[in-house]
């Protein structure tokens, strides 16, 4: 069985982003960029499916730019076979990176796409769901458990009451949540063998695919400064604010 | 609890931006595949495995310490042996090592990116796979091939540890006086007789063997210390199949209190009778071991890079954040409480101090990593010679004043917590107590100060010196037309001249009085540090001052800490040039019994 991880290039977690002057977006000059944090626990979920006999291949897809390549060798020495970099340097939304991915499983035939529930940098939660969608796969979100067992998926997912198992046939699309895995650290002879671990690069213009953004941003602002907290004197006075005042209830 | 980021851009620039070394690795055949990305990658693993296994134990290592137990094994603090698992695992042991050992072959210069990032976050833990790296070093040099053929896989994989065991109890920086005993057993083995103390990671529970490499005498041993060899005690007996045997009379007699590092096993080490192989020839046992010290001094003036590192981040977040006041000029943060800290002219040179001798010495341990790289590896003879012998001269630098600056550094960023720092939780005095060892051992910062001027210089009146002046010189020649490069080379070219001056003279003044040499070999060596920090400092801001402009405030960033250490901590150098030339007199004139 073969396996498709896709992993996005993402602002790191530890960096304290700023909006650009313009308001256009966030500032992406000299920022530290990583893998999208639920993409490692993607890529760690597949290669454990390999170490155990599941999976045979497991090939991981990232779409942007050529400073992929850095997050695509990340996921070659935790594990993965090979990779493939669909590149362009336009803006990427949900849908136009879920019609790339959804193209190269046409052409992969993988039996499993894994994925992160949402990218850190805009928290669009979407890509899967679309991917899952236009490929006419069953899909499982938010994934916290993941048994594949003659030909099918069972998946426990972190839903708002608890949790939910829900059996798939393959192929099927599944996104991580935080408590599927603890990805692992990688190995220094397994960064090493990355670099010799093949590294397809497709540019996405010759795919075929209009990647035209269909959302237009009209501004990006930060998030109002927090002002300090008050202390009220009873219950009465709290509800009588939160009514007034803040006009929530 | 204290905190750490990779500093990943600032290792970055030191050695892809100053040094070049990606290119430089291409004309060594060893190194040919390391190229920048390559190099990235490791460092930014690395930095992972650092911030996430390794800073975690930082302070359940020094509240909870190292425990001797009734059979006189050691346990090491919770936590301690399951990251040096996963860190031999990983590989990261293996990184610098001969690839013939199964070792990954790859340069120096990234394990001292790698040292200084866990030095950074537990350096009582650093000390455990340091000194097997050291033992290391010395076997592949000077062991036999029986040797090498048991030890050096078991230290690259770090499925066995390494200790170095020179100092006795009546015996420390004068190695001669050494009474450890070898008695020849007939069979080309030695039983072992004597008691070693302030053994770092002597005994403890992470490796199942420890090879101890142990200073003793021969019985017809000359005194003094040309009668000193050296051995290889293993704590268990190593079967033919590589695998542990019985016992051999080594243990742990004691562990020290100490003020830090308390995560690291600090053992009184008795060889009963222990059974040891010869490692080099018979009474050239410093010569053998001084490989392993001078990589051990090296990694000490790492260690304080990490704790000057990880003192600065911490303290430079706190100053940020901690509002307090209002700046001089009127509040800069009005619908604040107060101002942050940061806005004080002083608290900047608390900060600005940590982060000019962080960036200091990060670019000068990485150039003399990458020289050690060009020595053992460069095709040019003449090459690798010459970064030989500055390697040589510039290794007590390296210890003293890389470990000097990083007590005053982790002081001045526990200063800036105000009465926190003084508090446990915070992890600032913590540093400012593991920093202040490195000033003692692997021989004190007045030894190192004495090898320099007294060995390095005066010992071949200057030679190796003037080469390193000679280097400074032609960059001040390149650069002399530089657009915005004065203001960095003049005090540079000014602290070249009165280095030579100040040799010339104490020279001079210690051929008429050998005290002369022990009276100016510190404040020396300080001067000497600032001409190298000089030098680097200078080199820096070339490559900032080309990219100035390129919208990245990284290098508007270094040109003002460049700017800042000529400002502020350069003119140490006046004072301690006058402390130097001053003479012996006032020093040797009370008598003794009036102490
Ligand atoms: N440019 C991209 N390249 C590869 N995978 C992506 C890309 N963008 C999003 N993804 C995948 O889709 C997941 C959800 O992203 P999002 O819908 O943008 O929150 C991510 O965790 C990735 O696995």
């Amino acid at each position: 069985m073969k396996i498709l991880v896709a992993v996005k290039r993402v602002v790191d977690f530890n960096v304290k982003v700023r909006v650009k002057a313009d308001q256009s977006g966030v500032d992406l000059a000299n920022v530290k960029m990583s893998m999208n944090p639920f993409d490692e626990i993607a890529i760690e979920e597949a290669v454990r499916l390999k170490e155990a006999g599941i999976a045979t291949e497991v090939v991981v897809i990232s779409a942007g730019p050529t400073q992929c390549q850095e997050t695509l060798r990340t996921a070659l020495a935790i594990g993965a076979d090979r990779a493939i970099l669909a590149e362009t340097d336009a803006e990427l939304q949900p849908l136009a990176v879920a019609k790339i991915l959804k193209a190269v499983c046409e052409k992969e035939q993988p039996q499993l796409l894994i994925m992160g529930k949402q990218a850190i940098d805009d928290d669009s939660n979407q890509t899967g769901q679309m991917a899952a969608a236009l490929l006419g796969w069953p899909q499982a979100t938010f994934a916290s458990k993941v048994v594949i067992a003659n030909g099918e998926a069972s998946v426990t997912r972190e839903v708002d009451g608890g949790l939910e198992t829900i059996a798939l046939t393959l192929p099927a699309v599944v996104t991580t949540d935080l408590r599927l895995n603890e990805p692992r650290y990688a190995t220094l002879p397994n960064i090493m063998k990355a670099k010799k671990k093949p590294l397809d690069v497709q540019p996405v213009a010759g795919m075929g695919i209009d990647v035209a953004p269909r959302l237009k941003t009209l501004k990006v602002a930060e998030p109002p400064k927090r002002s300090g907290g008050i202390k009220v004197a009873d219950v009465a006075a709290l509800v009588a604010k939160l009514k007034n005042e803040a006009k929530v209830i | 609890m204290a905190t750490y980021t990779p500093p990943l851009r600032e290792m970055q620039f030191v050695i892809h931006e100053v040094l070049n070394a990606g290119d430089a690795f291409k004309k060594m055949p060893s190194y040919a595949e390391v190229d920048v990305d390559t190099i990235n990658q490791i460092m930014e693993e690395a930095g992972k495995f650092a911030a996430g296994v390794v800073l975690p134990l930082n302070r359940i290592g020094d509240t909870e310490g190292c425990t001797r137990n009734e059979d006189s094994s050691v346990t090491t603090p919770k936590g301690f042996k399951e990251a040096y698992q996963l860190y031999c695992e990983s590989g990261w042991a293996a990184l610098a090592c001969d690839p013939e050992y199964d070792g990954q072959g790859l340069p120096q210069l990234l394990n001292t990116v790698l040292y200084e990032m866990l030095n950074s976050t537990n350096q009582a833990w650093a000390m455990y796979p340091g000194l097997s790296h050291g033992a290391y070093e010395c076997l592949h040099e000077h062991g036999t091939p029986e040797q090498k053929k048991t030890y050096l896989k078991k230290l690259v994989s770090g499925e066995w540890t390494g200790t170095m065991c020179l100092t006795e109890p009546h015996c420390g920086t004068d190695l001669g006086m050494l009474k450890s005993k070898a008695e020849p057993k007939g069979d080309g083995t030695y039983s072992i007789t004597g008691t070693k103390i302030f053994i770092s990671s002597g005994d403890h529970d992470m490796a199942e063997n420890i090879v101890h490499l142990v200073l003793a005498r021969l019985p017809d041993a000359p005194q003094g210390t040309k009668g000193i060899s050296l051995f290889a005690v293993p704590k268990f007996k190593p079967n033919a199949d590589g695998s542990v045997g019985e016992g051999n009379a080594v243990s742990c007699g004691a562990l020290e209190h100490k003020m830090g590092i308390h995560g690291n096993s600090t053992c009184v080490m008795n060889f009963d009778g222990s059974i040891g192989t010869l490692v080099g020839e018979p009474n050239r046992g410093l010569n053998a071991m001084f490989v392993m010290m001078n990589a051990a001094r090296l990694g000490v003036g790492m260690q304080s890079l990490g704790l000057t590192e990880v003192a600065y981040q911490n303290s430079a977040a706190y100053a940020k954040e901690r509002l307090q006041m209002r700046s001089l000029k009127g509040p800069k943060e009005p619908t604040k409480a107060a101002d942050p800290i940061i806005v004080h002219p002083d608290v900047r040179r608390m900060l600005l101090t940590q982060r000019a001798y962080a960036e200091g010495a990060r670019a000068f341990t990485y150039w003399v990593a990458f020289m050690i790289d060009t020595e053992l590896n460069h095709p040019d003879a003449k090459e690798r010679e010459a970064a030989g012998e500055l390697v040589t001269l510039l290794t007590p630098i390296i210890k003293a004043f890389i470990t000097d600056n990083a007590f005053t550094a982790t002081n001045e960023g526990m200063q800036v917590f105000g009465g926190h720092g003084y508090i446990a939780e915070w992890g600032m005095e913590q540093f400012v107590r593991d920093a202040r060892i490195n000033m003692l051992y692997e021989g004190t910062n007045t030894i190192q100060s004495l090898d320099l001027l007294g060995r390095k210089v005066l010992g071949d009146k200057g030679a190796k010196l003037r080469k390193f002046g000679k280097i400074v010189e032609d960059f001040i020649a390149k650069e002399k037309r530089t657009k915005g490069m004065s203001e960095f080379l003049e005090p540079l070219a000014d602290i070249a001249e009165k280095v030579s001056k100040l040799t010339k003279e104490v020279g001079m003044k210690a051929l008429l009085n050998k005290e002369v040499v022990g009276a100016a070999a510190v404040p020396y060596l300080r001067v000497v540090g600032h001409l190298v920090y000089s030098y680097m400092f200078a080199r820096m801001a070339k490559v900032a001052l080309e990219k100035q402009n390129s919208g990245d405030p990284f290098y508007s960033a270094k040109l003002s800490t460049a700017r800042f250490y000529f400002a502020k901590l350069f003119h140490e150098t006046a004072y301690q040039i006058r402390a130097a030339r001053s003479g012996v007199d006032s020093l040797m004139e009370m008598d003794a019994s009036l102490f």
